[in-house]
């Protein structure tokens, strides 16, 4: 199994912490995961994009064109990403802010009201988590144990008590997903 | 008893009342007749003999006439760069604590090119002891300029007199190592009569005191002479440095923490 | 398993740093390897194993602190990115000179001049043939993973000392930036003072004990006569070095008509390139130099029996091409593939190139 994903949006939404956790993740269940970021200027505030990718076998490049999966949370990187797309594969994105909706046929396309169910939990940082339980509901590749010990890793000890709120947030994630088009 | 064995009881250890270190290795100098240089070196050997640190004692060496002195003082030695002393001398003594480090450098190698390392060292107060030998040129090279040149001073790149509007002013840069906070000991000395040396190696012996006592950075300018660099007799070259070296280079201790 | 963790190949530098039981690191922050000094800084190893981290006031005195550790026998190093490595070579080459062992990590970045924060692979050129003045060479490592950077900073320091020399792990934002499953290193102790007698004892600068002659850690010969003889005892060090050193990785190439050359991020790249490639029927290879210098020149040379071409990939205008070339001597066509100015090629843009400057499609 190799699994390569980018997940692309704004700075500041825990794009990269969300790619973090998938590979540790990955470690828990003894895969090979590399985490490549966009960095530099693009950081500050602007688009912040991860390739993440999780495989059963030694990793080529981690630097990709063409993705299993694209997880998308703003239009700029819908623009940039959506033909990036493997045919086939599966794009998952948060409608919030979205004025072009993906319309490709060749692929499975599903959506999560992250921003939305995040205002609900009361906690905007519970964003990343929502979408990776929707990412997970349709892409099992990690079980919940293994992203739970990945969280355990990836967070320094004093927020280790957020867990169980980040558990709760891929629970409704995983519960929220809608499918917009399958093949 | 015939002349030989009269000369051996004369100079007989119990009558001997000055001898050479053997911290001075017995090679010959390369230094020109009256350079400063020698005298400097031979202060430096007597007080680590004095105080027993040879095999504790680090120098570092600058790029300039005293590049060799590695040739001239029984110690172990790094050749720095020209201009890079200090931060050699601050890793080592950092990787090395309980050694006695020291920079030796002349105006050019300290002044002009290793200004930013010397300034530096000095505001992190490093535990070494730094030897200035100041004498207002670049002697290795055959007598150019130097930042502490004084003004009107003929040199090689300042044929017609250092022009202090072109060339800025002969730089005090003790008067600035002084003021920072990292610096314990700044003095300016010179080395021309037998009073000064004595004053010099006292001077040498309080840093090393001072880096054994882990009191951070000592910093001790020389006022010296390069008559090949200034084109006058040894004798000449002196007059001229108490006439114009010291009115500008005032001697004297600076700064005793 | 080991201490297995996902981190970031700077990251790794300075863990692996700490864990080989290096004594000193001296830097000057500059993107992108400032994690490096980072890592350190918030690991405090002065703490845990008396390892002195310091930041200087410039590249040129880090080198020179460098310099100065390396002189007592101690295991230092430096790190630095492109412009920053510039300003090194002078340390580096008196490094050289001097016959003392070092660590200097380079994370390349676009140039030339300030140029770009962006990945490249265009100071190969800066790191196998020179940089600084003087008949000298580096021991030139390119990792490809977050697993080497663990891996070659403690053989870099075994290979440094050796041979009384400096290495470089010669590396770029790629992997300096990307974060990967790593398994760290068992931690060594440093040396004791005792041992670095032992091991260094007869010429580093220690203190001058009764028992010896004093050590003088110099560059300096001024008589041309010794200075020639001293560098014939380089050469012949460097030439030992090509014998017993050369370590390169062979991808797919027992069936390959055609190859592909790239070190560090290129050769991941290339690595995918190889799979889509595959797909397409066309058997390509890889051959990936680990050591820049010494240079893999046999191991190209025994393909050549069985290639019809070779793609050289790098994110530079040509610069490894050239040695590539003088290794094929002619015998089959060498091209150059390359990204640069930060732009990271992609796996379908070298295959591509194969096409197209290799199969003439
Ligand atoms: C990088 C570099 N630039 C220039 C030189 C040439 N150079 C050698 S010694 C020297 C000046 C030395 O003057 P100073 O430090 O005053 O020492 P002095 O000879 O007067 O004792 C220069 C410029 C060099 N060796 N290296
Ligand atoms: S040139 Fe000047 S500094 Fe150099 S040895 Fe001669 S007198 Fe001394
Ligand atoms: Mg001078």
């Amino acid at each position: 199994m190799t699994e390569e994903i980018i997940i692309a949006g704004f700075g500041g939404q825990g794009v990269l912490s969300m790619g973090k956790i998938l590979a540790y993740s990955g470690i828990m269940q003894n895969q090979e995961v590399s985490w490549m970021p966009s960095y530099g200027p693009e950081m500050r505030g602007g688009t912040a994009n991860v390739t993440v990718i999780l495989s059963d076998d030694r990793i080529s490049s981690p630097v990709l064109k063409k993705f299993d999966t694209a997880i998308i949370l703003n239009q700029q990187s819908m623009d940039k990403f959506v033909d990036e797309v493997k045919p086939g594969g599966t794009l998952l994105y948060d409608p919030n802010g979205i004025t072009h909706h993906p319309e490709r046929k060749d692929i499975n396309i599903y959506r999560i009201p992250g921003a939305a169910l995040a205002a609900e939990l009361g906690n905007p940082q519970t964003f990343n988590m929502i979408i990776m339980g929707g990412f997970l509901k349709v892409k099992p590749i990690v079980l919940l144990e293994n992203v739970k010990k990945g969280l355990e890793k990836s967070l320094p000890e004093r927020h280790h008590k957020l867990i169980p709120l980040n558990i709760e947030a891929i629970q409704k994630g995983s519960d929220s997903v809608e499918t917009v088009h399958t093949i | 008893m015939t002349a030989t064995t009269e000369i051996n009881k004369i100079i007989s250890k119990e009558n001997l009342v000055y001898g050479k270190t053997s911290v001075l290795l017995d090679n010959e100098m390369h230094y020109c007749p009256g350079c400063t240089h020698g005298v400097i070196h031979k202060v430096i050997a007597e007080v680590i003999d004095e105080m027993g640190i040879q095999d504790k004692t680090i120098g570092v060496s600058p790029v300039g006439c005293s590049v060799l002195a590695y040739n001239y003082i029984d110690i172990d030695w790094q050749q720095a760069a020209h201009g890079r002393a200090p931060a050699l001398a601050t890793a080592t003594s950092r990787l090395m604590p309980g050694k006695y480090v020291f920079t030796y450098q002349g105006d050019g190698d300290l002044a002009s090119i290793g200004c930013a390392e010397i300034i530096h060292a000095c505001n992190r107060g490093e535990n070494i002891v730094v030897f200035f030998v100041n004498n207002a040129i670049y002697g290795m090279t055959g007598g150019q300029m130097a930042p502490t040149t004084l003004e009107g001073q003929v040199t090689a790149t300042t044929p017609y007199g250092r022009d202090c509007k072109v060339t800025g002013f002969p730089m005090k840069i003790t008067e600035m190592i002084a003021m920072l906070p990292g610096t314990r000991f700044v003095t300016r000395q010179s080395a021309e009569t037998p009073g000064a040396v004595r004053k010099l190696k006292k001077a040498a012996q309080k840093a090393f005191e001072n880096t054994r006592e882990n009191k951070g950075l000592s910093f001790i300018e020389i006022v010296g002479t390069c008559s090949s660099g200034w084109k006058l007799s040894p004798v000449k070259s002196n007059e001229w440095m108490k006439e114009n070296m010291f009115a500008y280079y005032p001697l004297g201790t600076l700064k005793d923490e | 398993m080991g201490d297995v963790r996902l981190m970031k190949g700077n990251e790794v530098i300075a863990e692996a740093a700490i864990r080989c039981g290096c004594d000193g690191y001296f830097g000057y922050p500059i993107t992108p390897q400032s994690e490096i000094m980072e890592t350190l800084m918030i690991r405090r190893p002065q703490e845990e194993t008396g390892m002195v981290v310091l930041q200087a006031e410039s590249e040129v005195a880090a080198i020179n602190m460098v310099y100065g550790g390396a002189s007592c026998g101690k295991k230092v190093m430096t790190s630095s990115s492109s412009p920053g490595i510039s300003l090194k070579a002078e340390g580096i080459t008196y490094l050289a000179g001097a016959e003392l062992p070092a660590l200097i990590v380079n994370i390349v970045r676009g140039g030339p001049g300030l140029g770009t924060i962006q990945p490249a692979q265009s100071d190969y050129f800066q790191a196998v043939k020179g940089g600084g003045h003087g008949d000298y060479k580096l021991i030139v490592l390119a990792p490809a993973s977050v697993q080497e950077m663990n891996d070659f900073v403690d053989l870099s320091f075994k290979l440094a000392f050796k041979y009384l020399n400096p290495a470089m792990i010669l590396s770029d934002g790629v992997i300096g930036q990307m974060m990967e499953k790593v398994e760290l290193s068992d931690f060594k102790p440093r040396w004791t003072a005792e041992e670095i007698k032992k091991i260094s004892g007869s010429w580093a600068t220690i203190g001058k004990t009764a028992d010896r002659e004093r050590n003088i850690s110099t560059s300096l010969d001024l008589d041309s006569a010794k200075q020639e003889i001293f560098n014939h005892k380089l050469q012949a060090k460097y030439r030992a070095m090509e014998e017993n050193e050369v370590r390169f990785e062979k991808i797919a190439c027992d069936d390959a008509e055609y190859l592909f050359v790239a070190y560090g991020s290129s050769a991941r790249i290339c690595q995918k390139a190889v799979e889509q490639a595959r797909e397409k029927g066309i058997k390509v290879g890889l051959l990936r130099p680990i050591t820049l210098f010494p240079y893999p020149t046999k191991a190209i040379q025994e393909m050549l029996k069985d290639v019809k071409g070779i793609l050289s990939v790098e994110m530079s205008a040509g610069q490894m091409v050239e040695d590539v070339r003088l290794a094929v001597n002619g015998k089959v066509p060498v091209e150059h593939f390359g990204r640069y100015g930060g732009i990271i090629p992609t796996p379908e843009e070298v295959v591509e190139a194969l096409e197209q400057k290799i199969l003439g499609k």
